[in-house]
């Protein structure tokens, strides 16, 4: 940790939905969607979040988007509380905080110009005058490296690496600090990808920006990231450094995602560590470890004792193995 | 390899024509390739590349637009493009078989597990019903399903997705076919999902001798499973040949650009090696090389006359004026890493 405080900081961070069946039904149980989760993101620094379908990564997203409200812990941005917000101090933070979504076919509106589009978040949280407005697109476009004819254009006259340019351009138009970054690329064409996250890198490097980076592809993610955590139904197992967990994880469930992702080059053998059986529901997650059931190394302790999130070799990893016994 | 290949594609052209035939899209543009049986082949390619198209062409289920306008598809020394429909329907899921992307589209929700894997055997084979679902309760322990007694009786909706596509695998294996055909068949799952059903398609390859040709856009599943590489751009391939002589020592710019833009763990890297531009409109491709508005090597030759397909050794082949000898100009090395 830095000696100044992260710009943004989720302290034991909970988001549980309750469960009906039926209209006016008890609920029948909750699913533990994102269960005590801590992280901070600094200023100019990017968190990757890793974890499967379930595991509560898209939640966290929302959660620091406030576009859902957490049932339990506390959301600080720049020191400031800001799960209780409401109103106009919503509006506030969600101008220093915007995101990018995976389809740009499916964010943008297709009967709005693009200058229209990136204008929006303009014309909701600021008074110019049109004049400014039309400054400040000219001078969004030419950021994400688009034609300056692009502003009459509609969306559909552009390919989807494009459309994703407009969409960033449109998440920087009021200035934010934290950009949300779920699954930017993934829609993309592979060969279109690598000029989206260079695209990226430039931004936060000129600007300043803080990202939260949330994506399937492991490479991609510690390619982006300072700070990886690693989510499993609802807690993050394993967080730190990004080179040191993509190079020596230590969880067993980091091991095994690492372990399948796929090889970058046919020579390179990986450790076969195929994991058996499904990632269980968060309506009834496993007691104690959450992955004991799935964990090539579980003993007897894993079954009956929750293992905290510690500090071991250089991360923080909440498994019984650690710290092992020197 | 010393056997007899096992599908052997020779200058084949799928062309999709407008309803007045004013129109041409050259989706699949003089193709040829090679595949043993037992091996594997990976198809790599943008979306509107033609990797698909190709998949459905080498199976005849091409839409009513499209027109297989030249070449042959040998299967077995037998042209497909000779059979007649009701011959086809008997190659279609008895010799070659294809596996899709979405395996809740191609799963009927209506009918049992039961009655969608034992179908294959009962059309192919005339299987009696009984005999047929206790083969389907084999074939379901053989794509490693729990409990695949009960499992037969159920129905698509109770499985997850890896279970699903496990399922639609054990479709595609049930009349023991020579090649099976899988389109991105992973991209609907989670990675540890997809490295388990990876593993899955391996071991049933080595079982049953069992030839695979994989399309997808992600060169780090052809990386793991494939032989041999075919890398389309525009409708044409670009490049073909074995795995890690691809990788090592790509011919084409573009196969080299594509390996360079892909983040890798650990390399630390600070920027991505991108390829500039868009892929082209098919609909009106670029002239000459259709790659060359994107290629950092292109010459003046390359925008005026598309290359021809060279031989660089023992099945390995690439359209690309650098690897003519003749065309380029002296000093300039020919496979020269810029």
């Amino acid at each position: 940790m830095t000696d100044r405080a992260p710009l943004f900081e989720a302290r034991n961070l909970t988001k549980h939905f309750p469960v009906r069946r039926g209209f006016l039904a008890k609920p029948l149980g909750v699913v533990r969607a994102v269960d005590g989760v801590n992280f901070s993101i600094g200023t100019g620094k990017t968190l990757g979040v890793v974890g499967e379908s379930g595991c509560g990564k898209t939640t966290t997203a929302k959660l620091v988007l406030r576009l859902e409200n957490p049932t339990g812990g506390s959301l600080l941005f720049d020191g400031q509380d800001i799960s209780g917000l409401e109103g106009r101090d919503v509006m506030q933070y969600r101008k220093a905080v915007q995101a990018v979504f995976q389809d740009p076919f499916a964010s943008l509106n297709p009967r709005m110009r693009v200058d229209a589009i990136i204008a929006e978040p303009l014309v909701t949280h600021e008074r110019l005058d049109s004049a400014e407005v039309n400054k400040r697109i000219a001078r969004l476009i030419d950021l994400v490296g688009l034609p300056e004819r692009s502003a009459k254009l509609f969306p559909h006259e552009f390919s989807g690496g494009q459309r994703q340019r407009i969409a960033i351009a449109r998440s920087l138009a009021v200035s934010p600090r934290l950009v949300v970054l779920d699954e930017p690329v993934s829609a993309l064409d592979v060969s279109i990808r690598a000029q989206i996250l260079n695209l990226l890198r430039d931004l936060q490097a000129q600007l300043g920006l803080s990202y939260l980076f949330i994506a399937h592809d492991l490479a991609a993610v510690a390619h982006m990231s300072h700070t990886i955590a690693v989510m499993y139904l609802g807690q993050i197992v394993e967080i730190g450094d990004a080179a040191t967990i993509a190079t020596r994880p230590r969880h067993p469930y980091t091991q095994a995602l690492f372990a399948a992702a796929l090889p970058s080059h046919p020579s390179e053998l990986r450790e076969e560590l195929v994991l058996t059986g499904e990632v269980p529901s968060p309506l009834n997650p496993p007691l104690a470890c959450r992955f004991h059931p799935r964990c090539p190394h579980a003993m007897p302790r894993c079954s009956t004792e929750e293992p905290a999130l510690r500090e071991a070799e250089g991360r923080r990893v909440s498994c019984h193995l650690y710290p092992s016994p020197a | 390899m010393s056997d007899a290949p096992l599908l052997e594609l020779k200058g084949l052209s799928t062309h999709y024509v407008s309803a007045r035939g004013t129109r041409v899209v050259r989706a699949v543009d003089e193709v040829s390739l090679t595949l043993a049986p037992g091996s594997t082949l990976g198809i790599v390619g943008e979306s509107g590349s033609g990797k698909s198209t190709l998949a459905l062409t080498i199976l005849r289920l091409l839409p009513p637009a499209a027109k297989i306008v030249a070449g042959q598809i040998l299967l077995e020394g037998e042209d497909l493009l000779t059979k007649s429909d009701v011959e086809m329907r008997r190659v279609r899921g008895k010799r070659i078989a294809m596996i899709l992307q979405d395996p809740m589209a191609s799963l009927n929700p209506l009918f049992t597990i039961g009655d969608q894997v034992s179908e294959p055997l009962r059309v192919h084979e005339g299987v009696g019903r009984r005999s047929a679902w206790s083969r389907a309760t084999d074939l379901l322990k053989s794509v490693r399903i729990p409990a695949p007694e009960a499992r037969v009786r159920e129905y698509p909706h109770q499985m997850s997705g890896g279970m699903r596509q496990r399922i639609v695998g054990a479709i595609a294996i049930s009349c023991a076919p020579r090649l099976l055909i899988a389109d991105e068949p992973t991209t609907s799952l989670d990675l540890t999902i997809q490295a388990q059903y990876l593993n899955l398609l391996r071991d049933l390859q080595r079982e049953h001798r069992l030839a695979l040709i994989f399309i997808t856009h992600n060169l780090g599943i052809v990386a793991k499973m494939c032989d041999q590489v075919a890398v389309m751009y525009a409708g044409r391939l670009v490049e073909w040949g074995p795995v890690t002589r691809i990788f090592d020592a790509p011919a084409h710019p573009y196969t080299r650009a594509l390996l360079e833009s892909i983040p890798r763990m650990g390399d630390g890297r600070e920027r991505l090696t991108a390829i500039e531009g868009q892929p082209p409109d098919l609909a009106a491709p670029p002239g000459g090389c259709a790659f060359h508005p994107r290629c950092p090597q292109a010459m003046s030759r390359c925008r005026e006359e598309a290359p021809p397909e060279t031989v660089l050794g023992p099945s390995h082949t690439a359209r690309c004026w650098l690897n003519v000898p003749a065309a380029v100009p002296t000093a300039a090395a020919p496979t020269g890493i810029r």
